[in-house]
């Protein structure tokens, strides 16, 4: 905390607005890049458990045919 | 197999990318020049830097793909590109916000550092349309690698040409003979370029896993769709 506080206030005046404009600017891409691939992460969990499943009716029709 | 080391990477980059925020905003001294609008610098310069070197790294990464005929070299040619061509896009906002408060105009055509990184940048993006055009996939992955290999030439080339030029306007970040850059600036700035550095290399190998897990997955789906028996039925060689 005291190194918060010997930290020295950010000029937030013209100059302050073009920084943060930048900074927000690099943080903003980097969240709808992560957003996106997140997105991807998501389609390919779905398409795994549509895999899982057909393995799981496959394993189960095999089973009905041995027992019969 | 991609996704090896990602655990680590990705919290060396979190580490690094905190540590180079904290220098350049409660270490680095103010410049006497241009004030507190020279932090952005720290940023823009970085990841400048990181997509040059990440475009060249497309075109070594094909070379590799051309000798071995190995699909895995395209997809590290690829994903080098692909990042980099994101993080060109943040050097092009980051530079114009920086050029608006420093030189008061957004954009400045007549200065060569500024319109050869556009040149490069705009090249890059020709590469999606100019891969996505092939259908045949062998095909495709040979002529994106020809592309990256002679683009990836031309980064060097043009870099050296933009440091001969008259430069009127644009700053050198080792400019030696107007003294460089003090000690406490230069520790900030290499620390922001690692950082910047680590966060390519953990978005890329990030986005070489997502890729292998969806290809695996088709694969085992075509897998599981063939008919028993048949010779369709293997799991096909891996693909990006």
């Amino acid at each position: 905390m005291e190194f918060l506080f010997a930290a020295p206030a950010l000029p937030l005046d013209e100059a302050g607005k073009y920084v943060a404009g930048a900074y927000v600017v690099f943080v903003v891409l980097l969240v709808v890049y992560v957003g996106i691939m997140a997105a991807k992460l998501v389609r390919i969990e779905r398409e795994l458990r549509e895999v899982a499943a057909i393995a799981e009716d496959r394993k189960a029709e095999q089973r009905e045919e041995v027992s019969a | 197999m991609y996704g090896k080391g990602l655990k680590t990477l990705s919290i060396a980059t979190v580490v690094m990318v905190a540590l180079s925020l904290s220098l350049v905003f409660f270490y680095a001294p103010l410049d006497g020049d241009q004030g507190f609008i020279q932090k952005i610098f720290y940023l823009h310069v970085p990841l400048a830097i990181v997509a040059l070197v990440g475009f060249v790294a497309g075109g070594v990464f094909a070379i590799l793909h051309l000798r071995t005929n190995d699909r895995k070299w395209d997809a590290y040619s690829y994903v080098s590109i692909h990042l980099s061509v994101i993080f060109g896009v943040a050097v092009l906002i980051t530079g114009a916000i920086w050029a608006k408060a420093s030189w008061g105009h957004w954009w400045v055509w007549n200065e060569p550092t500024l319109v050869s990184f556009l040149i490069v940048f705009l090249l890059y993006a020709t590469y999606y349309p100019f891969r996505y055009a092939i259908e045949d996939r062998d095909r495709q992955a040979r002529y994106a690698s020809v592309f990256a290999v002679t683009a990836g030439a031309f980064v060097p080339l043009n870099f050296m040409a933009v440091r001969m030029a008259q430069s009127l306007v644009h700053p050198r970040t080792f400019a030696t003979a107007e003294g460089g850059m003090p000690g406490e600036m230069m520790l900030t700035f290499l620390c922001s370029l690692v950082a910047m550095g680590l966060l390519w290399t953990t978005l890329v190998k990030f986005e070489l896993t997502a890729k292998s897990a969806s290809g695996q997955v088709k694969r085992l789906r075509r897998a599981l769709d063939a008919p028993a028996g048949g010779g369709s039925s293997r799991i096909a060689p891996e693909v990006s």
